[in-house]
């Protein structure tokens, strides 16, 4: 569709325009449906922990609530942007776009569909983890430019917690590459085909609570929230930011939780595979199922566990949580390499042929 | 001008601009930021020049990692500016000539008439399912394996060596230690203990002092 899009327009246009054109378009069809998909989310967020502490969640605006969110980002948007006194103007300004730029960009190879992807690249995993680990400057920047005590705490925790985890999650994706043999996004989910026991998640599966849990402290949430302890550091790295400015925190969080739900989705739940492959009778019932549907039924799933950890779980201490980082986690995915390694040499299971 | 022409040019001119301004900054930690943007620019030029897998990596190890662990270091130092620059123009001829030297030996070595299509060939220009990491990996992991296992070895050598630079160990008897794994395995019943005691029923206040109770 886009190709003939851009064929369309540079029919009148310098090339380059055209291109950038049909890019920008594309960016706008992937990013804009995603943060749709946050504003709600953090409606669901607050309904299902509302639930599970019997309460309502929010009901006032619009249907059982449904309009909050519109109106969190009227309220974020029409609020005062307040810049501390001797904090840095520029970086302060910056530190926002830092945090969300990479969490959107991400989504570049990101397939949503057999084929349905805006660049289907070959180093599609190295470039999720290499544009995610970018997102540290964020939170530091952030902490920084504020010039004050409790944001700088809050971002040293943060940025500390996020290189300490961003080992094992790329441990984790290293045993999917051994069972794939490549990092695209794309093949990696067709090598996955054939039923629900051909997933990755049986082979993989402490890998895939690593790479979850890794996830988790990648996003700060709850239980690894420390970089914004309430208790410690009022509201860690982004104390100082008010209004919109603080909306674009929140909006980057929310996509990099959804980024984290994808990758985890297709490396370990055979993507947009339908769960009922090769089961004679379910097969043909379920066929009609799009397979964007598949993917978005397992993605709200792992979003549901997000939300579902963070009304279960208390925060964990710092030196606890750097302990199950580095003590627990990485030498666990180390072993979990080697025992790969003798699974591909003894073509153990379905995976490995 | 072709769209991949001019995508090289800003990338280029980012980070020309940005290796420079990383040099004239006064404050560290924005120079470092300075850096990153320059490892990150460089890092697109090397997607285009069909170096991907060396491009993402640079961005994943160099961006990712160094500089921030660079970042921490550069932010918590108190640096005193003013002690830094002095002597500044004392030094200034000598650090002129010695860097007009080293320009001069990087002109000789990598002036334009060393480059064109005439002296190195243009590269092959690969299809679009070319695995760079495959083709990177097969040569690291098979001529020059042992080259790499050596590498590695170092590598672990210099983590052990950091890491017992900078152990501490202090007699249990001074510092008091947190065992945490024999926190996580402490249950409720370690910790509490219920009592069974009659109940004691409250005389009217008559007598003397009454008795503690708990």
């Amino acid at each position: 569709m886009f190709d003939a899009i851009q064929a369309f327009l540079s029919g009148f246009l310098y090339d380059w325009l055209a291109i950038t054109l049909t890019l920008l378009l594309q960016a706008i069809a992937v990013i804009l449906p995603i943060m749709l998909v946050v504003a709600w989310l953090t409606y669901a967020e607050r309904k299902v922990i509302g639930y599970m502490q019997v309460r309502m969640g929010p009901n006032r605006v619009g249907p059982i609530g449904l309009l909050q969110p519109i109106a969190d980002a009227l309220k974020l948007m029409t609020k005062e942007v307040i810049f501390p006194a001797q904090s840095n103007k520029y970086l302060f300004i910056i530190a926002p776009i830092l945090a969300i730029a990479p969490a959107v960009a991400a989504y570049a190879v990101i397939p949503f569909s057999e084929g349905v992807v805006v660049t289907d690249i070959n180093a599609g995993v190295l470039y999720v983890l290499a544009v995610s680990s970018i997102l540290v400057y964020g939170t530091i920047v952030a902490g920084w430019a504020s010039n004050s005590k409790y944001a700088f705490l809050g971002a040293l925790r943060g940025s500390a917690q996020k290189i300490s985890y961003e080992i094992a999650m790329g441990f984790a994706l290293v045993t999917v590459l051994m069972i794939a043999g490549t990092m695209n996004l794309t093949e990696i989910v067709q090598g996955q085909q054939g039923g629900i026991w051909n997933w990755y998640l049986l082979p993989l599966l402490p890998m895939f609570f690593v790479y979850f849990i890794s996830g988790l402290a990648e996003t700060n949430r709850t239980p690894f929230d420390v970089i914004e302890g309430e208790a410690e550091i009022v509201a860690g790295f982004h104390v100082d930011y008010s209004g919109m400015t603080f909306g674009v925190f929140m909006l980057a969080e929310y996509a990099m939780m959804i980024l984290i739900s994808f990758m985890t989705a297709i490396m370990f739940l055979g993507g947009w595979l339908s769960p009922f492959e090769g089961i004679p009778l379910l097969e043909t019932l379920f066929a009609w199922v799009p397979q964007l549907a598949w993917l978005s039924i397992k993605v709200a799933f792992l979003l549901f566990v997000f939300l579902w950890l963070r009304a279960t779980f208390p925060r964990y201490r710092y030196d606890q949580l750097m302990r199950l980082g580095w003590k627990v986690l990485i030498p666990l995915t180390i072993v979990w390499v080697f025992v790969v390694g003798a699974m591909k040499y003894f073509d153990f299971g379905p995976w490995f042929n | 001008m072709s769209f991949e022409q001019f995508i090289f040019y800003l990338l280029a001119a980012i980070a020309s601009l940005s290796g420079l301004l990383m040099i004239t900054v006064k404050n560290p930690v924005k120079a470092a930021l300075w850096l990153v943007l320059a490892f990150i620019s460089t890092a697109g030029l090397w997607i285009m020049a069909q170096a991907e897998f060396l491009g993402l990596v640079l961005i994943l190890v160099y961006v990712g990692a160094v500089m921030v662990l660079f970042l921490f270091v550069v932010m918590m130092l108190d640096i005193n500016m003013a002690i830094l620059k002095e002597g500044f123009t004392r030094y200034l001829p000598i650090g002129a000539l010695a860097a007009i030297a080293i320009f001069a030996l990087m002109y000789l070595v990598l002036g334009p008439n060393h480059f064109g299509l005439d002296k190195v060939a243009a590269p092959v220009s690969q299809a679009a399912d070319y695995s760079n990491t495959k083709a990177i990996a097969i040569p690291l992991y098979t001529e020059h394996v042992y080259a790499f296992i050596l590498a590695a070895v170092l590598l672990l050598v210099g983590i052990v060596a950091a890491i017992a630079l900078t152990l501490r160990r202090r007699p249990n008897g001074t510092v008091l230690y947190q065992d945490i794994d024999k926190q996580n395995r402490t249950l409720a019943k370690d910790r509490f203990v219920m009592v069974k005691m009659d109940a004691v029923v409250e005389k009217p206040p008559v007598i003397t002092e009454g008795e503690e109770k708990k």
